[in-house]
């Protein structure tokens, strides 16, 4: 199956594994990720302002890319996922919006939220399949206790991300357990882990990362997976003392992709 | 050709304030049939329908219409009125000139035009009206009441009082429902056990009162009066009358590792039980799921230490026929799932809990004997939060939890926290709310002196997080009146969780066709006049399974159903709605349409021999309406492509007849 591929920024720079590893496994997973070209950024954060239109017409355009293609759109950071569904959906139920948005759509084309964008997780949950995943496992990871960090942008709104149950998600509890290993529960595994307020105020930022990592380790944890570069940068720099790694990380280890562990 | 009269109601000012009446009366003089018209102050006083009744004896008329109220309103009254003139009282038609005119329109030229086009559609119609006779049919005095909760158990003790004999359906082991489980009752704080289970016993001894308990309603056939029903009895795999409810095999049973549902998993019971020890009917039942010898053969201890000889392992499910003049509703409830509500980490801590399974936890006969200890680790709490309204008056999150009110839980979590301050002076507790809501009977004199006198915590404000951290629980909310973020170290959360109707209700819901709202709580006929009856004949509604109710709410709405159930057994004959459907035989074409359409159930199909135009005979298979059974709907009278359903009283040429009055 050929698929649109959106990155985003971050991919390139700081979260190079979370692409790269994203990349890998989809291949061994019969997927081709054909990233879109000339993409720009997301858009950053989806304002609910309503003449809001500037920061929202480069998700367009990437919907509107995946849409000439005739393929859905898969992102895989949180953030971005965010912004390009709530574009979508913004795009479907607000006709105000839509038409002032198709407006400076002469180049690409008028689009109209026809688009489906995935998730990689729901990539993998609804088209791969986790017993399709589990099958394709070559190196399980037996014994290790993972615990799915989701934060607060990947299933919420959950009205709009309609993903998971945004307070008892199973998402990447399930995959941790296709690839092997076992899912660790923890209630902070929805919080947000400060997000951009460490710029503004570290101390409270550092104060909601560590109570994430504090309550993932206390509930028996011995590593923690997420799909957000941010949550990562804010649980990694603010002294997480168990690993913090991409989910597509250890998608890759248990795929056997993944060339060492400490390069 | 009729001799009609029209009659045009001033009622008071209500119509004659925007409706000239005279003008009304004047201009329907001129209408085909109509020989005499007046208008009136107040129609339907005495004076008013002497009036009515001696203009039919002087003009000698053949048809009313009345220009008043809706006829939701008066329509019997007058129907009564013509009755006792002599006419066929469904030779009265009323034009609705006050709810659907008068009341809202402002000028009196367009409410005088548009009542005097309403009188005409009437009066076109009455042309057309023939006189109607309703059918009778005999009443079988025997009730069936589905539920056996405290609901179903007042319900089938009052009507068995009365002389009726009632059978109650449970699909439990024993009778008493949710009020079993409870430990004390609001507001006078009397244990809900001493007194539920005189009231069991009973039903038990009742003479008039059968009980099938681990049953359930399966087929429900035929109408108001004649009810046929199906209950099937599952197997217990006890002999339930040779059974001494001793409970060695209880005692004996290997398998003791299966969850109790009475304390609500919180402790085991084994695979041959008795629910508690006042159940009624107090015999043994074997969980097939669990017992090893249903499920493998390996064991029969049970029926080798049973002196008695009351285990039957071939036991099978048993079906029995029934016949009922009424069927009571009293499904009940339970508490909503917490799946959605992991913010309050509900599966991720022992030591969070719901209402219900602090009530088990306070029982004397619960599985800590009474004493408030936390599940985790069996240590006294010292902090307690209570959280109401979860999943209750959730509007921004209706995938979530309920948009409605549950109703009971400012109560019972006032109870909660009183008597834990009572029992426990050590412990400190915490109520988050929305608002308390605490109408009824000394109920808010209770939730005062919950604060006043027992020192309770009442903070508005919703608890946003429940983290489990080591052997506490870290509780985030917010003080709403203060401002504040808190953070609360508990040691117990206890989740007033939201109620619902009964899994069982939408089901039984279609085989009754009785109507259920978008909650599945049961429909009443009227919210305001008809609270305990459904709007499918013979079918009655008793406690929550109408809408949250505590025990003195469903107590009386349990004998308002009774009284109703007794009101209708009490005749040996019921008249029917006259104005029912009928299908012509010759026009029929057997499609089922109408079959598929009506609510009710009240259509058949049945073959039947036809004379052709060759003068040979055919069969064809035509649909025949039950006319105790129909409501006269009219549904299958618009689905009907071939014109042959009509409804009497509401003909497609009378109400064609009524559109082409209107736009003439």
């Amino acid at each position: 199956m050929n698929v649109s591929y959106f990155p985003g920024c971050t991919l390139k720079n700081k979260a190079r594994d979370l692409d790269r590893y994203a990349r890998q496994c989809a291949q061994v997973l019969g997927i081709t990720l054909e990233e879109v070209e000339n993409w720009q950024c997301c858009g950053g954060v989806f304002t609910t302002a309503k003449d809001e239109v500037a920061t929202k017409l480069s998700s367009v355009r990437l919907l509107q890319a995946a849409k000439a293609k005739e393929q859905p759109l898969v992102t895989v950071c949180s953030a971005c996922h965010n912004v390009v569904k709530q574009t979508n959906h913004a795009m479907q139920i607000d006709g105000e919006f839509a038409a002032k948005v198709n407006r400076y759509m002469a180049d690409d084309g008028e689009y109209d939220g026809s688009t489906q964008v995935y998730h990689y997780l729901e990539l993998l949950r609804d088209v791969v399949g986790y017993d399709t995943l589990k099958d394709k496992v070559t190196n399980p990871l037996k014994g290790k206790k993972i615990a799915a960090y989701y934060g607060c942008l990947l299933l919420r709104p959950s009205s709009v991300m309609s993903m998971d149950d945004p307070e008892n998600p199973t998402i990447m509890e399930d995959m941790i357990r296709a690839l092997g290993a076992t899912p660790v529960v923890y209630a902070n595994r929805n919080e947000c882990c400060g997000g951009y307020v460490s710029v503004e105020s570290p101390a409270l930022a550092k104060k909601n990362s560590l109570a994430v990592v504090e309550d993932a380790k206390a509930a028996g944890a011995d590593m923690i997976i997420t799909a957000c570069p941010l949550c990562r940068y804010n649980l990694v720099k603010n002294g997480a003392d168990i690993p913090v790694v991409y989910f597509t990380e250890l998608l890759a280890e248990a795929l056997g992709l993944k060339e060492d562990a400490n390069e | 050709m009729q001799r009609i009269g029209v009659f045009v109601c001033w009622c008071g000012s209500n119509i004659a304030g925007t409706v000239d009446v005279k003008a009304v009366a004047e201009a329907l003089k001129a209408e085909p049939g109509v020989v005499f018209s007046t208008d009136y102050q107040y129609m339907c006083s005495q004076a008013g329908q002497d009036m009515i009744k001696e203009s039919v004896r002087e003009h000698k008329l053949t048809g009313i219409v009345i220009c008043s109220c809706s006829p939701r309103m008066h329509e019997a009254t007058f129907r009564k009125t013509a009755a006792a003139a002599g006419l066929n009282p469904y030779m009265v038609e009323i034009a609705n000139i006050r709810e659907q005119c008068s009341w809202v329109h402002k000028e009196m030229p367009i409410g005088t035009e548009k009542a005097i086009i309403l009188g005409k559609a009437a009066v076109a119609k009455v042309n057309l009206n023939t006189p109607l006779t309703p059918g009778e049919s005999p009443v079988t005095k025997r009730a069936l009441v589905i539920g056996g909760g405290i609901a179903g158990i007042q319900t089938a003790l009052d009507i068995a009082d009365a002389g009726f004999p009632v059978d109650i359906v449970e699909k439990k082991p024993t009778i008493g429902g949710k009020m079993a489980q409870l430990d004390k009752t609001f507001p006078t704080l009397d244990c809900a056990a001493c007194i539920l289970t005189p009231k069991m016993v009973d039903v038990a001894q009742h003479e008039k009162i059968r009980i099938f308990s681990y049953s359930e309603v399966s087929e429900v056939k035929g109408f108001v009066g004649n009810f046929d029903v199906t209950i099937k009895k599952h197997a217990r795999y006890v002999k339930e009358d040779v059974c001494t409810g001793c409970g060695a095999c209880v005692e004996k049973c290997p398998m003791k590792k299966v969850p109790n549902e009475f304390n609500l998993g919180m402790d085991n019971r084994p695979a041959i039980y008795i629910p508690f020890a006042q159940a009624v009917p107090k015999v043994a039942t074997i969980d097939p799921n669990a017992c090893n010898m249903l499920k493998n053969g390996k064991c029969g201890l049970c029926a080798r230490v049973c002196t008695a000889g009351a285990i039957d392992y071939k036991q099978q499910d048993e079906y029995i026929q029934e016949k009922y003049g009424a069927i009571v509703v009293a499904t009940g409830f339970n508490p909503i799932s917490m799946d959605k509500f992991d913010e309050f980490a509900y599966n991720q801590s022992k030591d969070v809990i719901t209402s219900l399974e602090f009530e088990r936890l306070t029982n004397a006969a619960g599985p800590t004997a009474g004493k408030l200890l936390r599940p985790s680790d069996g240590k006294h709490p010292h902090t307690i939060v209570f959280v109401q309204c979860v999943g209750s008056r959730c509007d921004s999150c209706a995938q979530k939890g309920k948009e409605y009110c549950s109703k009971i839980c400012c109560m019972y979590t006032a109870k909660h926290a009183m008597l834990t301050r009572d029992k426990y002076p050590d412990t400190e507790v915490y109520v988050f709310y929305i608002d308390v809501r605490t109408p009824g009977k000394s109920f808010d004199e209770f939730y005062r002196r919950a604060v006043e006198e027992y020192d309770v915590h009442y903070i508005k404000g919703m608890v946003g997080k429940v983290t489990p951290q080591g052997d506490k629980l870290k509780v985030q909310a917010s003080d709403l009146l203060s401002n504040k973020q808190l953070h609360i170290d508990a040691d117990l959360v206890v989740l007033a969780a939201a109620i619902e109707p009964d899994k069982s209700a939408r089901p039984l819901a279609t085989m009754l066709t009785a109507s259920m709202d978008t909650n599945d709580f049961f429909t009443e006929a009227h919210p305001k006049l008809r609270p305990v009856e459904s709007p499918t004949a013979g079918v009655f509604l008793s406690g929550t399974c109408q809408g949250p109710k505590d025990i003195p709410e469903t107590v009386s709405q349990a004998g308002a159903a009774a009284s109703k159930v007794i009101g209708l057994l009490a005749k040996d004959k019921l008249k029917g709605n006259p104005c029912v459907a009928h299908s012509n035989e010759q026009m029929c074409n057997g499609c089922s349409s109408c079959e598929r359409v009506c609510p009710y159930g009240a259509i058949t199909y049945e073959d039947k021999e036809f004379r052709m135009p060759d003068r040979t005979t055919a069969i064809r298979r035509v649909a025949a309406v039950n006319p105790a059974v129909c409501q006269g709907c009219g549904a299958c009278t618009v689905a009907c492509p071939s014109g042959a359903m009509d409804l009497r009283g509401f003909m497609n040429e009378q109400i064609m007849a009524e559109v082409d009055a209107i736009c003439k």
